[in-house]
């Protein structure tokens, strides 16, 4: 009774349980409406592709994977350093900010030809095109993580003749951690979209490439499991992040259950 | 008032003179001290009350140098008080313990800004916090402490680099009645054994007469001394004292000064 509660109480179970109930409620809307294959098809074919074009999807996957994490890091390594800047200083924030948020308005689906144009086909317009999408979530979280800093433990830090190198490394970095880290996932998310942007446009290769042409010749099994791939991509990589989260910041409120049990 | 002949008398530990502080706001001028004048000398227990808005907390961050003087100045040991100084530590309202610091190494934060022998210093906190009655915790994180252990924290971070003066700004104002009490007993065991000079603020007037020397009575915003009492209790003093004649005759006097503004 206890181990099937246990087994039950798993967090990894329960959005499995939802999923293949959305699977079975998606196969019964099928035969209930009788909505032609060619239109939706049915789970079972999408699993069947799945399973026969495995080892080429998988491969697939390899570039979109690369061009994903390139792109986000890049976004965390500009990212980070932008928020820094514009938190720091009135200045800075009323150059940089509104204009950054302008930039935001601006469709990055539709610049994204104008990469291949300027970089030709091949990793780098993907990646950049990871990069921008990527890049503006990091920026804000970053910027109200460091911007939350409460003004007592600036007053206590400086209390101690702190320099201004000190009270970022001791007291505003790890302070912005938890939002950091919060826009790094939701970036990490967006770069999966922009290196599959960037393949629609101009690439041969990847899973964007594989979705795009599966809709041109009407094989709608493989391009559901090339999009079954891609959400498998964005919760890896999510996953991963999340571990690194746990590692750095065991403090944060969020994990600090684990931290208890452990403790 | 003090004859030119007269032999030296030991020069104050905090002097100050005429100091007044409008702040400057969008909206205009917000006066909230009047020029005061008050001498601390070394190794007093100096306590601050008055009513809510009347500038004892601006008081006390313009002794710590984290805030400049609208007119006059402050002397603390033999400098003119122009920025944040090594000789004070500061106990805010709440604990502001960092989260992702162990309790020693939020004591042995002053230690390592100010860069420290860091090998001299650890002794001296685990000993800090043992007195505090905080032996065993030291691998704690600060969430996992009680309010009033981490208020304890606080003080042990306040005295690691041995400053000369201890600046309190109602330390012990989230605790119940009950440890409160004990918190004071074990402030003044601190105080007299380590021979600071401390400033403290309180709303609690039993408090303030249990653990000053001398207490000041600021009057309304902007505050000015309505007036100064010695306590002639002498100290240590222990819990007891708290139903003693002495000791209810003068909170009822300090008390009055409140009716006043009350009526
Ligand atoms: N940063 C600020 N800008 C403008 N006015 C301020 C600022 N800080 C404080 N004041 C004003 O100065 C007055 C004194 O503030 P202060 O914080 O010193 O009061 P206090 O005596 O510590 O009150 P409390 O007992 O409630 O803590 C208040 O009336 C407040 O309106
Ligand atoms: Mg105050």
């Amino acid at each position: 009774m206890r181990g099937l509660q246990m087994i039950v109480g798993a967090p990894w179970l329960k959005p499995l349980i939802f999923l293949v109930l959305l699977i079975v409620l998606w196969d019964f809307t099928i035969r209930i409406f009788h909505i032609p294959p060619y239109q939706v098809p049915a789970p079972v074919d999408v699993m069947v592709t799945l399973w026969q074009e495995w080892p080429r999807l998988l491969s697939e996957a390899v570039p979109t994977t690369i061009a994903t994490v390139y792109g986000f890091l890049l976004s965390a390594a500009f990212g980070i350093p932008v928020a820094m800047l514009i938190a720091s200083s009135r200045t800075v924030e009323s150059y940089v900010y509104p204009l950054l948020v302008f930039s935001q308005s601006i469709p990055k689906v539709a610049i994204a030809p104008l990469f291949v144009v300027w970089f030709g086909f091949g990793m780098l317009p993907k990646v950049l095109a990871a990069f921008l999408l990527g890049f503006f979530p990091v920026v804000v979280s970053a910027v109200q993580g460091f911007k939350s800093v409460e003004p007592e433990l600036l007053d206590l830090a400086r209390s101690m003749e702190a320099s201004r190198l000190q009270i970022f490394r001791m007291v505003s970095l790890p302070y912005a951690m938890p939002a950091i880290f919060s826009g790094l996932k939701v970036s990490i998310t967006l770069a999966v979209v922009g290196a599959v942007v960037g393949e629609f446009v101009g690439s041969n290769s990847g899973i964007g490439y594989v979705l795009q042409r599966s809709i041109g010749n009407f094989e709608l099994p493989t391009m559901f499991a090339a999009l079954v791939v891609l959400a498998m991509i964005g919760v890896i990589l999510f996953w991963i992040l999340d571990l690194i989260e746990r590692l750095v910041i065991p403090w944060h409120a969020s994990q600090r259950q684990d931290l208890l049990v452990a403790a | 008032m003090l004859a030119p002949d007269q032999a030296p008398v030991p020069r104050a530990m905090i002097e100050i003179t005429r100091v007044a502080k409008t702040y400057r706001t969008k909206d205009g001028d917000v006066p909230s001290l009047r020029p005061i004048d008050l001498s601390i000398a070394d190794g007093e227990f100096v306590v601050v009350v008055g009513p809510s808005g009347c500038g004892k907390t601006t008081l006390l961050r313009m002794i710590a140098g984290l805030m400049a003087p609208s007119e006059g100045r402050i002397r603390v040991g033999d400098r003119v008080v122009m920025k944040p100084h090594s000789d004070v530590g500061i106990v805010f309202q709440s604990a502001l313990l960092l989260p992702w610091r162990t309790v020693l190494a939020n004591v042995m934060m002053p230690v390592e800004v100010k860069r420290l022998p860091r090998a001299e210093y650890l002794p001296r906190a685990e000993a800090l916090l043992s007195m505090a009655g905080l032996a065993g915790f030291e691998s704690k994180h600060p969430w996992q402490l009680s309010g009033g252990m981490q208020q304890r924290v606080a003080i042990c971070r306040a005295l690691v680099h041995d400053p000369k003066i201890l600046l309190m700004d109602e330390p012990f104002g989230a605790l119940d009645a009950m440890t409160r009490e004990r918190m004071n007993a074990e402030l003044q065991r601190i105080q007299l054994e380590t021979k600071k000079t401390a400033f403290l603020i309180t709303h609690s007037i039993p408090e303030a007469v249990f653990l000053a020397d001398r207490i000041v009575v600021l009057s309304e915003r902007p505050g000015s001394i309505a007036a100064i009492y010695e306590v002639p209790i002498p100290r240590p003093r222990k819990l007891d004292v708290l139903g003693s004649p002495e000791f209810v005759r003068l909170t009822q006097t300090i008390r009055a000064h409140f009716k006043a503004l009350i009526d």
